[in-house]
């Protein structure tokens, strides 16, 4: 779970982390009111999950009230890479005299904690990464003794930054690993963490994802998920308690489990077609679970014929055909549809199939011949 | 033979007397998996259609010298349990529970490696372990895997996911193919067990002829894996890595399976496979007939 800016520094005031004093507006006037309240100058900030906000003209310096209502009347309602500006953070400008990189995320590899600090800040890190990978001092920490103060400051020594940054950074570092730990957080990141002429340290952004296996220890973490941005269809789906991404192409896809799912996303693009989505709707494929599936996909108007994928465990193949029959019978499918029913009493399951077989609903035996003819029928449509 | 499980391991569930651990349970029992205990502080003393239940995994193995656990708690008290499982004196955990937090799995592993580096963890969020005609532990319907066959040659399986390794025994099952041993390592961040160890394993076991791998996009485990094989296996390899499709940035259903920066990708995997030598499919069924090609090469 990706949060806003705005949420993010939120998140990292409540574990002390320094930021500056600002709020969220979702209208000219609100933005006024805020930079009246923090004291000019203000920085106006579109509140998007897209880099390359300033490039855009989605971040702006406003020196009085004039300018907050011309800045924030050009960036509300902006598209930045297809994102809709709907909400600003108003802060005020800081003084800045050098710009610095912090981060904490899961190193898969090493199996631990890996924290990442430069003094080349306020850049793409990727691209610094790349180009001069020894500009970034990494530490990794073992999760079981957790980040001590005196691996902090060694940490920091290395990273050569400005020797006044030394107390603050140390102290922000400590406090942001407890944000990622207590926090449950899969990345926080600050870029650019600053310098300022006044020798204080503090986080300018914040870039932080929620892990959200971990809801159930941070109830509080709704209100994050609420302000998520999904699309119709993702929207749809996540009602109806169903794993679905959705993508650009004509063939709709249901699967049961994600490996299968994600592979007959990858066989329909093998056999030239062009699917429209992932779904995966888990272990059982009862009629409830199968019904709701196809009513997502029959909404998406791109949608042209359907892959029904289905390979039972557990889960016999009688129940997995009778589902889908009641199924089919609750939901108005307009389009061809193209079963592949494998793995356990499989046979039974064709059986029951058989008598419901017309042109709109067609077997195949196998996941590649029924990607290919389901997107045969995708393009006769 | 078989690596990590046979007929000799005797199983403890904890979480026997929830409906997941019952279920599956019993299922691994009618197996002939020695299903010998389950814990619940709360009903110690009862049983579970005949296994009986006591309090702590030290309690059952000291009654019943259980050497494996197999998890069936809810996210929330996952660490706890494992931890619970290494101190009782169990030497195998399988941990089927999914939606555990990304920093409990860091936590325990590193817990487990430091202070109980003789004990090995599979999972969480994984399907289990079967060695065909020896022991089930988890959640893999038992009869679609086949037994090796004597005197011909049996393959290993290991797996990040859990349909896929259903699909990959069916494959291998319908083509007349035994199976040594099945693992599932999981599809989280994570794993208890890498596919490095299940590669080592089956090097190493008498009763393994070849390997199938299954992969999917996201982390870097399929290349590290790449590297091992390239390196320190003779027995052959065959591969396949879901998600070639799958866009950059999003999520599909695993934890795991996330795609960043043109990194982790199904095809940089595929690629890196294919040079350490593995044979590599490009659906689930062309992998299964590579198999086919390499078993009828062995016999």
């Amino acid at each position: 779970m990706d949060l806003y800016e705005y949420q993010g520094k939120q998140f990292f005031a409540r574990f002390g982390i320094p930021v500056s004093p600002g709020d969220t507006a979702d209208s000219v006037d609100e933005a006024v009111e805020v930079a009246d309240r923090i004291g000019y100058p203000v920085v106006v900030k579109s509140q998007v999950q897209v880099g390359g906000r300033g490039k855009a003209g989605g971040i702006k310096l406003a020196n009085d009230a004039d300018e907050v209502v011309i800045h924030a009347g050009n960036i509300l309602g902006m598209d930045i890479k297809g994102h809709q500006v709907r909400r600003l953070w108003i802060e005020r400008a800081s003084d800045i005299a050098e710009e610095y990189y912090a981060s904490f995320t899961l190193d898969r590899s090493a199996k631990k904690h890996l924290g990442m600090l430069s003094a080349q800040g306020g850049v793409d890190i990727e691209a610094v990464a790349v180009e001069n990978p020894d500009a970034i001092a990494r530490t990794h920490i073992d999760p079981v003794d957790g980040l001590t103060e005196a691996q902090a400051r060694e940490w920091v020594a290395a990273a050569g930054l400005n020797p006044d940054a030394t107390e603050g950074t140390v102290a922000i570092l400590l406090k942001l690993y407890t944000a990622y730990v207590d926090g449950d957080a899969d990345l926080v990141e600050i870029n650019p963490l600053i310098l300022k002429p006044d020798g204080q340290v503090h986080a300018l952004d914040a870039k932080v994802t929620l892990d959200g296996n971990a809801l159930f220890r941070h109830p509080d973490y709704e209100r994050f998920e609420a302000t998520q941005v999904l699309d119709e269809r993702e929207q749809a789906a996540k009602a109806k308690g169903l794993q679905y991404v959705g993508l650009d192409g004509f063939v709709g896809v249901i699967a049961n489990g994600a490996g299968l799912a994600m592979s007959t996303v990858d066989i329909v693009n093998q056999v030239g077609g062009d699917p429209a989505n992932f779904l995966d709707i888990g272990g059982g494929a009862s009629a409830e679970v199968m019904a709701g599936a196809l009513e997502v996909i029959n909404n998406d108007p791109k949608v042209r014929s359907i892959f029904i994928n289905i390979f039972g465990g557990i889960t016999k193949g009688e129940e997995v055909a009778n589902g889908i029959v009641a199924a089919l019978g609750r939901v108005d499918i307009d389009v061809p549809i193209v079963i592949r029913l494998d793995g356990t009493n499989a046979d039974l399951g064709r059986e029951i199939l058989q008598p419901h077989l017309s042109d709109k609903l067609q077997m195949q035996p196998t996941m590649v011949d029924a990607a290919k003819r389901a997107v045969e029928l995708a393009a006769a449509q | 033979m078989s690596i990590f499980v046979d007929e000799t391991t005797k199983v403890v569930y904890q979480g026997l007397t929830g409906s997941q651990g019952r279920f599956y349970g019993l299922l691994n029992r009618d197996y002939g998996t020695q299903v010998v205990a389950g814990t619940n502080p709360k009903k110690a003393g009862t049983d579970v259609d005949g296994i009986p239940v006591y309090a702590t995994v030290a309690d059952a193995v000291e009654a019943t010298g259980a050497t494996a656990s197999c998890i069936f708690i809810p996210a929330p008290g996952v660490s706890s349990a494992v931890i619970e499982a290494a101190e009782g004196g169990v030497s195998f955990i399988v941990c089927i529970t999914e939606g555990v937090p990304a920093h409990d799995e860091a936590w325990f592993f590193n817990k487990l490696r430091r202070d109980f580096p003789q004990v090995r963890l599979l999972g969480p969020n994984c399907p289990g372990i079967i060695s065909p005609g020896r022991a089930n532990i988890g959640i893999t319907a038992g009869h679609i895997a086949k037994e090796p066959v004597p005197g011909a040659p049996a393959v290993g399986i290991v797996s990040r996911s859990g349909t896929l390794t259903y699909q990959a025994l069916y494959e291998l099952k319908l083509n007349d193919i035994g199976v040594s041993t099945c693992v599932g390592i999981g599809g989280d961040p994570v794993p208890g067990t890498s596919f490095i160890d299940c590669l080592e394993a089956f090097e190493a076991d008498p009763g393994t002829d070849a390997v199938m791998m299954i992969g999917e996009i996201g982390g870097s485990a399929e290349e590290e894996a790449a590297e091992f094989i390239a390196a320190k296996m003779a027995k052959p390899v065959v591969a396949y890595v879901a998600g070639v499709t799958a866009p950059p940035g999003k999520k599909m259903g695993h934890a795991g399976a996330i795609v960043s920066g043109g990194k982790g990708t199904a095809q940089a995997k595929m690629e890196a496979l294919s040079e350490a030598g593995a044979r590599v499919g490009l659906n689930p069924t062309e992998a299964g007939q590579l198999m086919v090609d390499v078993v009828r090469s062995l016999a």
